[in-house]
């Protein structure tokens, strides 16, 4: 069986791959495409390691076809930071100290980052049911979800 | 394993019924994708249903709405009308894993996956919804509650799909809810799963009842008992009470981790009395939210 021809855009830019059927999405970002930014914590959509937006959608990348990009605009981790200027979101969970080994955070940032364009304005509540599915096995979450208010608290002002 | 995503629903049936292997069809994935990495399913041929209109998109007129089988949670939550005509269904499928598995998974999917503990199924027959199927003989159209008929055993054969569902417009003062219990507050399968519709006259006397049970036997159940128990009454303690009772004598559960045969049947009859108590309040007007 001939590899499948996929033509994506990840963080604004397009690009060409080719992939297995067996391949996920997350397997093509990070052993393809060396964006080792998205994580693979349990591969079985229970984590949000490899928490990606597919056009504007915050999925599991692990529960995602590498060949179902075909066609679609993908966002990642890679695509937050502009340049050396951190995203806000970046910015606060270092002020805050909202992250101790760092492997769940990419895909807390993203989803985080998915959350704030719906809605700017959440509740803790709303913040907490949100990040559900992205755990965290070193910060108890507190510090994650104060970091995220005050991000959007700054990107309401800014 | 090979990949298909045909742009037609008979495409897709001439692909599944024709496949010498094992052909299986592709939604969100969040199951299929899991059972495949962990060797549960090893498919010669995943056939992408979502490529085709019929699948992804959601219509109504005056009899009610249509629902592809291959629209996500996330998107029923975004369609207002729906959401404000069936509340109890939109969340229940919104009760489905994380946010990031609401953006994949689908009814169909729920549905097809064949648990007795899949969220959505209990509210989409409480509702009345019928399943729309078509295969290499045609189309043909079957209550949701038939649909399953045992652990991962469906009444499909082989190369029909589910194309859509339809659940009928929102009487007038008709009311629906889903409640489950987990033993955590998000991301957990359901212990007990009830799904509750109801429908009042203009004197607050209940017309119609429909009242389904998930994870306490092994397909989700309508129980049409307690249904009957509400009928003609005024929905009151004594009405819920006998609904609530023939809702814990229906269940023929199991005993597993999450919890014993006799505590399903007690927690059955608790959530029915609480998802009754909350279709009605919607039913007379007034929301309630379940978190
Ligand atoms: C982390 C996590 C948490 C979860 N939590 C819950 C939960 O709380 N409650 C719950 O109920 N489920 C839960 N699930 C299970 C799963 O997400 C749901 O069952 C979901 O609705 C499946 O839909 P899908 O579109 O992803 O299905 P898929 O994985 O694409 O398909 C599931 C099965 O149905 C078949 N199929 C799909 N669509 C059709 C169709 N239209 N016609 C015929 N066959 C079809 C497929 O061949 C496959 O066998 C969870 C899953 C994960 C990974
Ligand atoms: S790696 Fe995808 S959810 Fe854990
Ligand atoms: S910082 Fe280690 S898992 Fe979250």
């Amino acid at each position: 069986m001939a590899k499948h021809h996929v033509h994506t855009t990840i963080n604004g830019d397009p690009i060409e791959l080719l992939c297995d059927t067996g391949e996920t999405l997350l397997d093509v970002l990070r052993n393809q495409l060396n964006m080792t930014g998205t994580k693979e914590g349990c591969s079985t959509g229970d984590c949000g390691a490899c928490s990606v937006t597919v056009d504007g959608r915050l999925v599991c990348s692990c529960l995602m076809l590498g060949v179902e990009a075909n066609g679609k605009k993908i966002g990642t981790i890679e695509g937050l930071a502009s340049g050396d200027a951190l995203h806000p979101l970046q910015q606060k969970f270092l002020e805050h100290a909202a992250l101790q080994c760092g492997v769940c955070t990419p895909g807390v940032l993203v989803a985080s980052k998915a959350l704030l364009e719906k809605n700017p304005d959440p509740t803790e509540t709303e913040v907490r049911y949100w990040l559900a599915g992205n755990l965290c096995r070193c910060t108890g979450y507190d510090k994650i979800v104060r970091a995220v208010m005050d991000a959007a608290k700054e990107m309401r002002s800014a | 394993m090979r990949y298909e995503a045909p742009e037609t629903i008979e495409k897709a049936c001439q692909l599944l019924a024709a496949e010498a292997g094992h052909a299986r069809v592709l939604a969100g994935g969040t199951d299929l994708l899991v059972q495949i990495k962990t060797d549960v399913l090893d498919p010669s041929v995943v056939i992408d249903i979502k490529k085709i209109a019929a699948t992804r998109t959601i219509t109504s007129d005056a009899a009610g709405f249509k629902i592809g089988a291959a629209v996500t949670g996330a998107e029923l939550k975004e369609h207002d009308a729906l959401k404000a005509a069936w509340p109890g269904l939109v969340e229940a499928a919104n009760l489905i894993g994380s946010t990031q598995v609401q953006g994949r998974a689908t009814l169909g999917g729920n549905l097809c996956n064949g648990s007795p503990a899949a969220d959505s199924v209990p509210a989409l027959i409480a509702a009345g919804a019928k399943a729309q199927i078509v295969g290499p003989e045609g189309r043909r159209e079957l209550a949701v509650e038939d649909v399953m008929i045992g652990v991962r055993k469906l009444a499909l054969t082989k190369g029909e799909i589910i194309v859509s569902f339809t659940v009928p417009a929102r009487p007038k003062h008709g009311g629906d809810a889903y409640l489950r219990f987990i033993p955590r507050t998000e991301m957990d399968i359901a212990v007990v799963g009830c799904g509750v519709a109801l429908e009042l006259d203009a004197s607050g006397t209940c017309t119609a009842a429909r009242l389904s049970l998930g994870a306490v036997a092994e397909r989700p159940l309508l129980v049409a008992e307690a249904g009957r128990a509400l009928v003609g009454t005024k929905v009151d303690a004594a009405a819920i009470e006998a609904a609530a009772a023939a809702a814990s004598a229906a269940c023929r559960p199991i005993d597993d981790k999450r919890g014993t045969k006799v505590f399903r049947i007690q927690v059955a009859g608790v959530l029915a009395r609480r998802t009754i108590q909350l279709a009605l309040d919607r039913a007379n007007g007034k929301t309630g939210a379940t978190h």
